[in-house]
C-alpha cells in the first residue's frame, strides 16, 4: 500500500510541477524562445511515443517519424478539406494508429527479428518521403488540399474550438494545448504502465517466451503498443503542423528518424522522462548549431549518437538515477514504471 | 481411444531438426492428476517432447491432444491457457522484474485482480517467497530464481504442470521441499517431472518413463525401472559411474 | 521485338544495379546479423572517391573499380576496429552505433564537399537497338555485377578466408574453437563490405551524381534486398534482386520509380510475414 502510494504521489508531483511550468514558462521566457519551446514541447511528445514502444514494448523501431508525418499530414489535408478542425485532429491520431496496425500486423505475427524490425520500419519513412516528394505535380489533389511534393502543403489551418473554424486556437493557446497534451500523455503512460496491460508489456520485453508460456499473446500486445505508440507520434504530428502552419516531406526524413533515436537514447531508455529530457537537451544542441555555421548539426548528432552508444548506453536519466541511488547508500528496489533498460 | 480419464495423449509424436530424429514416434498417455517422472540420458529428447507439448517447438509429424483438444498445431500462449504450465530446465524469469511482479504478471494471466492477489501471496508463502517480494529477481541466487518460476507456475494453476529439472542446483533441503510441494499441487494437476536425480524420483514417484535416443524404452513403477537390464544399461549404470 | 529485348535489358540492368548496391551490406549482414546503417554512406564515399581521384587525373575506369572500393575498404576497417568491435553481441547498439556513423559521414562530406552535386560523365556512348537506344554504361553494369558475384564465389569456394568466413557464418563459437579469431574475421569483413558498397559507389556515381546526402536515396532499396534475401549472401543477394529488380522494373515501366520503390516495400513485407527470415533462410538453408 505504502509504495502505492508513493508511486501516485510521485506521479501527482510530476503533474503539478508540469502544470507550474506550464502556466510560469510564457512569463518569464521571451517571446521567440517561446516559438522555440512550444516546438521542443511538441517533438517531447513524440519523443514520449518512441519512449513507450521502445524503452517499455522492447520493439526496436527506427522509423517513428513515418507516424508523426503521417499524423500531420491527415490533419492538413482533413482540415483544409473540411474547414472545422475537430474531426482532423480525430484523423490525425487515427490514420497513424491504423497504419501502425497494419505495418505491426505483418511484422509482430510473423515475428520477426529486432534487426528486421528496425530496418523495416526506417525503410517505411524513406519511402514515404520519396512519395510525399514525389506528388509535385497538379494531379497530385485530396480534395481541395495539393501536397506539392517537396514544398509541401504551406498555409496549413490552425486547430479551432469544436465546431467553431472562427474561433482558431492563436499561438499562446497552442503552447498551452501542447504542454497539456505533453502532460496528459505522460501521466496517461504512467497509469496505463501500472495497469495489468503495461506489466504484460514490461513482462514480454524482459523475457518474450516465458510470458507467452504464461499465456499472453506477446503478438497482440507488442501490437497493441505500437498501434499506441503510432497514435501518439500522429497527435504530436498535427501539434507540429500547427506549429508551422506548414507540412512537407521533411518530416520522413532520414535526419528527423535519427534525432527521435537520439533524444531517446539520450535521455534513456526504460524511463518516460528520460525521452522528454533527451529531446529539449538535443533541440536545444540543435537549435544553437543551426545558428552557426562551423560545425555541421549532422556531424554533431552523429558523434552524440555514438558517444551515448559506446560510453553511456542506459542514457542520461538512469545513469544519474543510479549514481543518485548508490549515493542514498541504501539498497532500492525501483519501481516498475521507471529505471529499466532495454537490455 | 482417449477416454475422458486421459489427460494428455500423444500419437506418433515426432521431431526432426534436420537429419537428426530427436523424438522418434512417441505415443505417451498421462492420466488426470498422475505424477510421472521423466528420466533418460542427455539427449535423449526429454526437453524437445516438453517444448513440443508447449507449442515452442513444432512437431514433424504426429498429434497431441490435450484434455481432448488437438493442440498439435497451437501456438503457445493458447496452450497455457488451456491449462498446461512449464517450469523450463533453466531459470526462465523476468530478471528485470520483482518477484512480486513475476508472480502477479504469472497469477492475473488466469484470475482477475482480487483473485490474483490472493493467489499470488499464497503462493508466495507457500514457497517461502515472502521476505524476498521486493527483490529483482535478477539478483536472487539460483536456486531462489527456481523457486520464484515454481510460483508462478503454480499460480496459472495448470491441469498439468511440466517441470523440467525443478531440483537441479538445489540444496538437500530446498529439494525436499521441492518434493513436498510437487505432491501437494499434485491433488489438483497432474505432472511430468524430468530429473536426474534419482533420490528426488524416488522420493515422489509413482510411475517412471524412460526416453531413450528419442523414443520411449521403457515405462514401469520406479522398482521395476530400475531393476531392468536395459535402462541400466542405457542409463543407470553410466549415472552411476558419474 | 526489339521492345522486348530492351526492356529486358533494363529488368537486366535494374537487377545488377540491386545486386551491386546490396552486395556489401549483404556480406556484413551474412557475417555479423547485423544491418550497416552506414551503408549508404560507403556507397556516397566510394562516389566521392571515384569523383576526387577522376579528378586528379587518375583514369576513370582505375579510379571507380580500384581506388573507390580501396579507400571505402580501408575507411570500413579504421571504423571496425575504433567502433564496431566494442559492439559485438549487441546487435541493437551495433545498429546504433553505424546509424551515428551515417549521420557522421553526411556531415563530414557536407564539411569537405559542400551540399551540392558534384558528377562525372558515363564514359561509354550508346548502343542502337532497332528503333532504340540504350547506354553502353548499363551493360558495363551487368558486367561488373556478374564479375562481383563471381569473384565472391570463387573467395567463398576456393580460398582459406573463405572456408573460414563460412565457418563464422554457421558458428561463430564454434569457428572461435577451432582457432580462428572471429575478431579479425570480422574486422576483414567490415573492410569488404564496406569496400563492395564503395565499389557501387563508383560504378553508380556517373549516373546518379554525388551530394553527401545521396546514400538516403540508395539504401532503402538495399535494405530491402538484403532483408528479402536473408542471411545468405550469394544465393540471398542474388534471388532477392532477381526478384525485387523484375518488381521494381515492372511497376516502373508502369507507373513511376516511386511507386516501383512502394511495390518493393509492400512485397518485402508481405514476403517476410510467410517467411520471416527472408526467402534464403526458408529454401536455401546451407547456402553460403
Amino acid at each position: 500500500m505504502t509504495a502505492n502510494w508513493q508511486g501516485n504521489g510521485g506521479l501527482v508531483a510530476a503533474t503539478v510541477l508540469g502544470l507550474v511550468l506550464l502556466l510560469a514558462l510564457p512569463q518569464i521566457v521571451d517571446p521567440v524562445m517561446m516559438i522555440e519551446l512550444t516546438s521542443y514541447v511538441i517533438m517531447a511528445i513524440l519523443a514520449l511515443s518512441l519512449g513507450l514502444i521502445w524503452g517499455y514494448g522492447g520493439i526496436l523501431c527506427f522509423g517513428q517519424s513515418a507516424f508523426f508525418g503521417i499524423g500531420a499530414y491527415a490533419y492538413a489535408i482533413a482540415v483544409i478539406n473540411f474547414g472545422d478542425s475537430t474531426v482532423p485532429l480525430l484523423l490525425s491520431i487515427v490514420v497513424p494508429g491504423l497504419f501502425a496496425a497494419l505495418l505491426g500486423y505483418f511484422l509482430f505475427y510473423a515475428r520477426i527479428t529486432d534487426v528486421y524490425f528496425g530496418v523495416i520500419t526506417l525503410t517505411v519513412t524513406l519511402i514515404l518521403y520519396k512519395v510525399m516528394g514525389a506528388t509535385s505535380g497538379s494531379q497530385y489533389v485530396i480534395g481541395a488540399a495539393p501536397l506539392g511534393g517537396y514544398n509541401g502543403i504551406p498555409a496549413v489551418p490552425p486547430l479551432n474550438f469544436p465546431g467553431r473554424p472562427d474561433v482558431a486556437l492563436s499561438f499562446d493557446g497552442l503552447f498551452y494545448l501542447s504542454g497539456l497534451t505533453l502532460l496528459a500523455v505522460y501521466v496517461g503512460l504512467r497509469l496505463m504502465l501500472k495497469s495489468r496491460f503495461g506489466q504484460v508489456v514490461v513482462a514480454i520485453r524482459e523475457n518474450e517466451r516465458r510470458a507467452e508460456l504464461l499465456g499472453y499473446d506477446a503478438r497482440f500486445y507488442k501490437l497493441a503498443t505500437f498501434t499506441i505508440g503510432g497514435a501518439i507520434a500522429g497527435l504530436a504530428g498535427c501539434l507540429f503542423a500547427n506549429w508551422g502552419m506548414f507540412i512537407s516531406p521533411d518530416v520522413f526524413g532520414l535526419a528527423q528518424s535519427a534525432q527521435v533515436i537520439i533524444w531517446v537514447i539520450v535521455g534513456g531508455t526504460g524511463t518516460l522522462l528520460g525521452p522528454i529530457v533527451g529531446c529539449f537537451a538535443i533541440q536545444w544542441i540543435a537549435t544553437k548549431l543551426g545558428a552557426q555555421q562551423l560545425l555541421n548539426a549532422n556531424l554533431v548528432l552523429g558523434t552524440i549518437l555514438i558517444g551515448f552508444v559506446l560510453l553511456v548506453p542506459k542514457g542520461v536519466v538512469p545513469t544519474v538515477g543510479d549514481a543518485f541511488r548508490r549515493l542514498k547508500f541504501r539498497p532500492y528496489v525501483a519501481p516498475l514504471v521507471e529505471q529499466r533498460r532495454v537490455p | 481411444m482417449s477416454s475422458s480419464d486421459c489427460i494428455l495423449e500423444t500419437r506418433g509424436l515426432e521431431k526432426r531438426f534436420g537429419g537428426v530424429v530427436a523424438i522418434a514416434s512417441v505415443d505417451f498417455n498421462l492420466k488426470q492428476r498422475e505424477l510421472r517422472c521423466l528420466i533418460g540420458p542427455n539427449g535423449a529428447g526429454k526437453s524437445t517432447f516438453f517444448k513440443m507439448l508447449t507449442a515452442q517447438l513444432k512437431p514433424t509429424t504426429g498429434q497431441i491432444l490435450f484434455d481432448g483438444v488437438d493442440i498439435t498445431r497451437a501456438q503457445p500462449h493458447q496452450v497455457s491457457r488451456l491449462g498446461i504450465g512449464i517450469k523450463n530446465q533453466v531459470p526462465d524469469v523476468f530478471n528485470n522484474l520483482t518477484v512480486a511482479e513475476n508472480i502477479s504478471v504469472a497469477a492475473r494471466s488466469r484470475h482477475g485482480k482480487a483473485r490474483a492477489a490472493a493467489k499470488g501471496k499464497d503462493v508466495m508463502e507457500r514457497l517461502g517467497l515472502t521476505s524476498l517480494t521486493g527483490r529483482l529477481v535478477g539478483e536472487l541466487a539460483h536456486g531462489q530464481r527456481q523457486w520464484v518460476e515454481l510460483a508462478m507456475v503454480v499460480a496459472l494453476e495448470p491441469k498439468l504442470i511440466l517441470l523440467d529439472e525443478p531440483a537441479a542446483g538445489m540444496t538437500a533441503d530446498e529439494t525436499n521441499k521441492t518434493a513436498e510441494l510437487i505432491r501437494e499441487v499434485n491433488k489438483s494437476a497432474a505432472i511430468v517431472v524430468v530429473e536426474h536425480d534419482m533420490q528426488f524420483i524416488k522420493q515422489i514417484a509413482q510411475t517412471v518413463t524412460v526416453f531413450h535416443q528419442g523414443r520411449v524404452l521403457i515405462e514401469d513403477t520406479m522398482d521395476k525401472v530400475q531393476g531392468n537390464e536395459l535402462v541400466r544399461e542405457v542409463y543407470l549404470g553410466k549415472s552411476e559411474d558419474d | 521485338m526489339d521492345l522486348l529485348v530492351v526492356l529486358s535489358f533494363e529488368a537486366l540492368k535494374a537487377v545488377a544495379s540491386l545486386a551491386l548496391i546490396s552486395v556489401g551490406l549483404a556480406i556484413i549482414f551474412g557475417m555479423m546479423r547485423v544491418i550497416n546503417l552506414a551503408h549508404g554512406e560507403f556507397l556516397m564515399l566510394g562516389g566521392y572517391a571515384a569523383i576526387v581521384a577522376t579528378k586528379a587525373g587518375i583514369n576513370i575506369w582505375i579510379a571507380t573499380l580500384l581506388v573507390s572500393p580501396l579507400v571505402v575498404g580501408l575507411i570500413g576497417v579504421v571504423i571496425e576496429r575504433t567502433i564496431i568491435r566494442f559492439l559485438y553481441g549487441r546487435p541493437r547498439d551495433t545498429m546504433l552505433a553505424t546509424w551515428g556513423l551515417s549521420l557522421l559521414l553526411v556531415g563530414l562530406a557536407t564539411t569537405v564537399f559542400g551540399n551540392t552535386t558534384e558528377g562525372i560523365s558515363a564514359p561509354a556512348g550508346s548502343l542502337q537497338i532497332g528503333d532504340y537506344r540504350i547506354a553502353a554504361y548499363s551493360l558495363i553494369i551487368i558486367v561488373i555485377a556478374i564479375a562481383v558475384f563471381a569473384a565472391i564465389w570463387a573467395v567463398f569456394r576456393f580460398t582459406r578466408y573463405g572456408l573460414i568466413a563460412r565457418s563464422t557464418m554457421q558458428n561463430a563459437d564454434m569457428a572461435a574453437a577451432l582457432g580462428v579469431n572471429p575478431s579479425r574475421v570480422y574486422a576483414v569483413t567490415f573492410g569488404v563490405g564496406a569496400g563492395l558498397a564503395g565499389l557501387a559507389g563508383g560504378v553508380m556515381a556517373p549516373i546518379t551524381g554525388i551530394v553527401p546526402t545521396i546514400g538516403a536515396a540508395y539504401v532503402a532499396k538495399a535494405f530491402i534486398t538484403v532483408i528479402g534475401g536473408g542471411p545468405a549472401i550469394l544465393a540471398g543477394t542474388v534471388s532477392a534482386s532477381v526478384m525485387f529488380g523484375a518488381i521494381d522494373q515492372i511497376i516502373t515501366y508502369l507507373s513511376t520509380p516511386v511507386i516501383g520503390e512502394v511495390a518493393l516495400l509492400v512485397a518485402a513485407v508481405v514476403l517476410l510475414r510467410f517467411m520471416p527470415q527472408g526467402i534464403t533462410g526458408r529454401f536455401f538453408r546451407r547456402a553460403a
